[in-house]
């Protein structure tokens, strides 16, 4: 990261910027599952397609399989990767990991 | 005629949100800070309040009138659409993130432009920002208030104009009075509301229908393209689809109101509690809410006007009183997405452009007199202007209000999105890059969006962001890098270096 070339870097930002590509890459992760669990069962001729709960299958894994494995995600990367750190203007220090 | 079984229930949730504006009112004449009090809570809002007022900002009358609309047109291929939201809690408190809430401490931002302000240091910047806010809110909020009045005027059988009246005066009011945490105070009852009336409304249309796989086979029988992601007549094609993860997925990261509470938050805990529960009741509004329009088509099949298929639905599926209180849950929605634009639209003019430009020196002299602060009053009157001039151009209203409601929130992100995510990661972003991204951003979207409508089959904000993407690097990279002092700021330890300066 160029970040070291600043004197007096505030180390809490190192760790904001982890933070902001994890939620991309889930954000993206989420839009894999979304397009595949769609596209894949759902393109095919309405003839063809097979149920799940009533819904046909495309719809409940890209609608409802994919919302709550998705909100399972979201908590898992908040609890791993997340840190609680001080939002005070000035850096005390990052939180032991 | 007046159905007052449905009125009582929503005369008692107006009355409650107008109690909270008085206990908002009342922290505001205590606090110290008049300015961070009334625009942004004091940075006070914990991890429960903070997930509901988000997704009550993202859940406008798009997603609870215009959304199930379109959905009772498109069937599921609409509700596939409308989960590509789900990362939305996430992606915009995430990205922005702990970094973009530090440095609003240090600047004492209480609006997105105080941030555009600390890194860019241009007044051009700060004014265009501004603007276009103002304008784009302005546009936004007279489609919310169509879709509210419509609402009310569907639910309760009381005019379009009575109805807009009621529930413009309502917003405006509390509003008013109770500044950022009466918004979020509400938006937090508002987003219970929500889903407790997603869930009746939900499960009323399901035992109405008999079942999914009855509803399912009706669907089919109509057309069996209502059950595909395609839609009928293939309107939903991939191209069109997938340009909505930028539309209303990545792009609201940019979106002013989502951004600004992205910062307002008390600690690392509320953000992260806010993500949690964000995702998930985000996720169940969009599903629940497009669901029961996409299904309400085998309940109702004969609607020519889709908005009209919420209010349709709750007076036959359920018994009224119950109608009344659900109904606050769609009309709940929108007021949470207007009072959060009424205040920061309100802000921007006196904090950003009164304070900064017009009369610097009006925030030092506070009660001196002992008296009122002159800026507690033009705060005050600010909103109420704002409101009233929303309010009088909601009376002629168009029709879809769901493609007016997506062309501010395309022109908002347009604006705001670079300059705020490559003010925060890219050191080599500067004025003259935001500046030149802001106005190519704002002008390509709104020629792409009246002109051309659809390029390569995508909505015109890929084109447009793609646009104002390249403009921002060139122009930055053509003009000077910005000032130390900005990197100290933005990447340094916050602290005025010894021999700095």
């Amino acid at each position: 990261m160029e970040e070291t070339e600043i004197t007096g870097t505030d180390k809490r930002f190192i760790q904001a910027n982890k933070e902001a590509l994890w939620a991309t890459a889930l954000a993206l992760c989420y839009f894999a599952w979304w397009y595949l669990s769609a596209y894949i069962p759902g393109d095919v001729p309405v003839e063809a397609y097979t149920y799940i709960f009533g819904f046909p299958t495309w719809f409940f894994l890209s609608c409802i399989v994919g919302f709550v494995l998705f909100s399972i995600l979201a908590a898992l990367m908040v609890t791993t990767v997340f840190k609680d750190i001080s939002l005070a203007s000035s850096d005390k220090g990052v939180e032991k990991t | 005629m007046i159905n007052y079984q449905v009125v009582i229930p929503l005369f008692f949730y107006l009355l409650l949100v107008y109690l909270m504006a008085i206990y908002a009112n009342r922290i505001l004449s205590k606090s110290d800070n008049f300015l961070e009090e009334y625009f942004i809570g004091s940075r006070d809002m914990g991890g429960f309040v903070l997930a509901m007022t988000l997704v009550a900002t993202y859940a406008s009358a798009s997603s609870f009138v215009g959304g199930p609309g379109v959905a009772y047109k498109m069937g599921l291929g609409w509700v596939l659409l409308a989960m590509i939201q789900v990362p939305a809690a996430w992606l915009s408190l995430g990205v922005l993130g702990k970094k973009y809430a530090i440095i609003a401490r240090r600047v004492r931002a209480v609006t997105i432009n105080d941030i555009l302000h600390a890194r860019y240091q241009n007044r051009w910047v700060v004014i265009l920002g501004s603007l276009s806010l103002v304008l784009f809110f302005i546009a936004a909020m007279v489609a919310q208030f169509v879709g509210g009045a419509r609402l009310f005027e569907g639910i309760t059988g009381l005019s379009y104009n009575t109805g807009l009246i009621l529930f413009a005066a309502t917003v405006i009011i509390y509003t008013t009075i109770g500044g950022f945490r009466a918004v979020a105070l509400t938006d937090a009852v508002q987003g219970v509301v929500m889903m407790i009336g997603t869930t009746a409304l939900l499960a009323g249309v399901v035992v109405a229908g008999g079942g999914i796989p009855a509803i399912m086979a009706k669907l089919s029988a109509i057309d069996p393209a209502l059950i595909t992601p395609a839609g009928p007549d293939h309107f939903l094609s991939k191209p069109f689809i997938l340009s909505f993860w930028v539309l209303v997925c990545f792009g609201v990261i940019g979106i002013p109101h989502t951004a600004v509470r992205c910062f307002g938050y008390k600690d690392s805990r509320a953000m992260h509690r806010a993500i949690v529960m964000g995702t998930f009741i985000l996720g169940f509004l969009m599903l629940g809410m497009h669901l029961c329009g996409a299904l309400g088509r085998a309940i109702i099949p004969e609607l020519a006007v889709g908005d009209m298929i919420m209010p349709a639905l709750t007076l036959k599926v359920l018994p009224p009183f119950f109608a009344g209180i659900f109904l606050a849950g769609p009309l709940a929605a929108i007021m949470s997405t207007i009072d959060s634009q009424l205040i920061l639209a309100s802000a921007t003019i006196v904090k950003d452009i009164y304070l900064n430009y017009i009369r610097p020196e009006a925030n030092t002299q506070r009660s001196s007199t002992g008296g009122k602060n002159p800026l507690h009053r033009l705060s005050f009157y600010t909103t109420t202007i704002i409101g009233l001039i929303v309010f009088a151009a909601s009376f002629n209203p168009p029709d879809l209000i769901v493609w007016l409601n997506l062309f501010a929130f395309g022109g908002l992100q347009a604006a705001f999105l670079w300059p705020l995510v490559l003010g925060l990661y890219w050191k080599r972003a500067n004025a003259a890059g935001a500046m030149a991204a802001m106005v190519t951003g704002v002008a390509s979207y709104m020629i792409l969006a009246v002109f051309v409508k659809r390029v390569a089959g995508m909505h015109v904000i890929v084109p447009t962001l793609l646009i104002t993407l390249g403009v921002f690097i060139l122009a930055s990279l053509l003009t000077p890098k910005p000032d130390a002092s900005i990197i100290r700021l933005f990447w340094g330890d916050g602290q005025e270096r010894e021999h700095g300066q």
